[in-house]
């Protein structure tokens, strides 16, 4: 399934308008813990978590996850933003709380492998 | 609630997390003991409990002391700390000092001030870099205290 | 749902003593941040979780969370599981990723 369908599918809000969407998402993964996405996330994941520091952008680029999805409508910090724009990962927000989005990505298919 | 008044203090230190919480953990257990209402006793416990965790975090030492009537609870956490520096910032979602060893624990997120601020009626902040940090906070258990919240009680 | 239906769903080991199996869980919550678990958890809720420290058992406490489901097979140590039973807090352990517990017990119908 490729990012754009799943930002559609659940309304999720773009926050890095000028990255494309057009990426082929391989698994979702779920962690507010740095150090087990680095350890546990595979290449082509979206990962889905509240953390908005900036060092979320690096570890999704080491990852080569295809985006990141912060949950409870929170909002990324402006470095977080720039991070993201420059390395070309995208980033979404979801109100969601995390289980209902997981939920919802797991029903459209998306399984962690 | 009985018509009951209860006090007490309880002796934080620095770094100590395998005791971190428990002092709002009895903070809990006294409030159910005087029959408080369920959704009051879980705003002062998670208050509680967040300002329990900034001086774990954040400071060698601290005292937290509680006074209960049958208005108000209310609920005073002096440390000797650094201080903040900028308390309008450190009252702002998400803004954290942490270190990544105490985010990977899961705290230092940012949101401890502003948990304390949403689940209180009033909160108090007093300051000094260098000098340690006094916060404050009071919650009413009567619907009809001045300022209290359109809660359920 | 009951413990005993998510034990199943999960494939998952109990750790605590005292737990009741018939426990009914309508609400579900995962995160690794606890001022979160604090802002947002559903009171009567289970917790879903990577972390397995004293802190989560103190937070399960604050926040009245009735049951914590450890993910991908991290156990807490002894005094860690003896806390949570003196809290009354049942313990699960799965081997599945947080996504893959989120996802199965969504299926089955547990919301946040």
């Amino acid at each position: 399934m490729k990012l754009y369908e799943i930002v559609n599918s659940l309304s999720l809000e773009v926050k890095t308008p000028s990255l494309d969407l057009n990426k082929e998402v391989t698994g979702g993964y779920v962690s507010d813990l740095l150090s087990d996405v680095i350890g546990n996330s595979k290449k082509g994941n979206v990962w889905i978590t509240l953390q908005t520091h900036q060092n979320i952008i690096a570890v999704a680029t080491l990852r080569d996850m295809s985006g990141i999805i912060l949950v409870n409508g929170r909002n990324p910090d402006v470095d977080t933003l720039l991070k993201a724009a420059e390395q070309g990962i995208p980033l979404m927000v979801s109100s969601l709380p995390a289980f209902e989005l997981v939920g919802r990505l797991y029903s459209l298919g998306i399984r962690c492998q | 609630m009985d018509n009951k008044v209860a006090e007490g203090v309880f002796f934080l230190t620095g770094k100590d997390f395998s005791n971190a919480g428990a002092a709002s953990s009895n903070l809990k257990g006294v409030l159910e003991g005087m029959s408080v209402q369920p959704d009051i006793i879980r705003r002062a416990a998670i208050a509680a409990f967040e300002a329990e965790m900034n001086v774990i975090i954040y400071a060698v030492a601290g005292m937290m002391h509680y006074y209960i009537t049958p208005e108000t609870i209310r609920i005073v956490v002096k440390d000797m700390g650094s201080g903040i520096p900028d308390i309008g910032l450190a009252m702002t979602e998400g803004y954290s000092t942490a270190p990544d060893y105490i985010r990977e624990m899961g705290f230092g997120s940012g949101m401890g001030l502003p948990n304390i601020k949403k689940n209180t009626d009033r909160l108090d902040l007093d300051s000094v870099v260098g000098g340690g940090t006094t916060l404050e906070f009071i919650i009413y258990l009567n619907k009809d205290s001045k300022g209290a919240k359109n809660e359920t009680l | 749902m009951t413990l005993d239906e998510i034990k199943n769903t999960l494939n998952a080991a109990v750790l605590s003593k005292r737990e009741d199996m018939n426990l009914n869980i309508v609400r579900a919550y995962c995160a690794d941040l606890m001022s979160d678990v604090l802002a947002f958890s559903i009171t009567n809720s289970l917790l879903i979780t990577h972390l397995t420290n004293a802190q989560v058992i103190r937070t399960a406490e604050i926040a009245d969370v009735k049951t914590i489901v450890f993910v991908q097979s991290k156990r807490p140590d002894i005094e860690t599981i003896a806390l949570a039973d003196t809290k009354n807090i049942p313990l699960l352990v799965t081997d599945l990723s947080m996504y893959e517990a989120c996802g199965k017990l969504y299926e089955k119908g547990l919301r946040s």
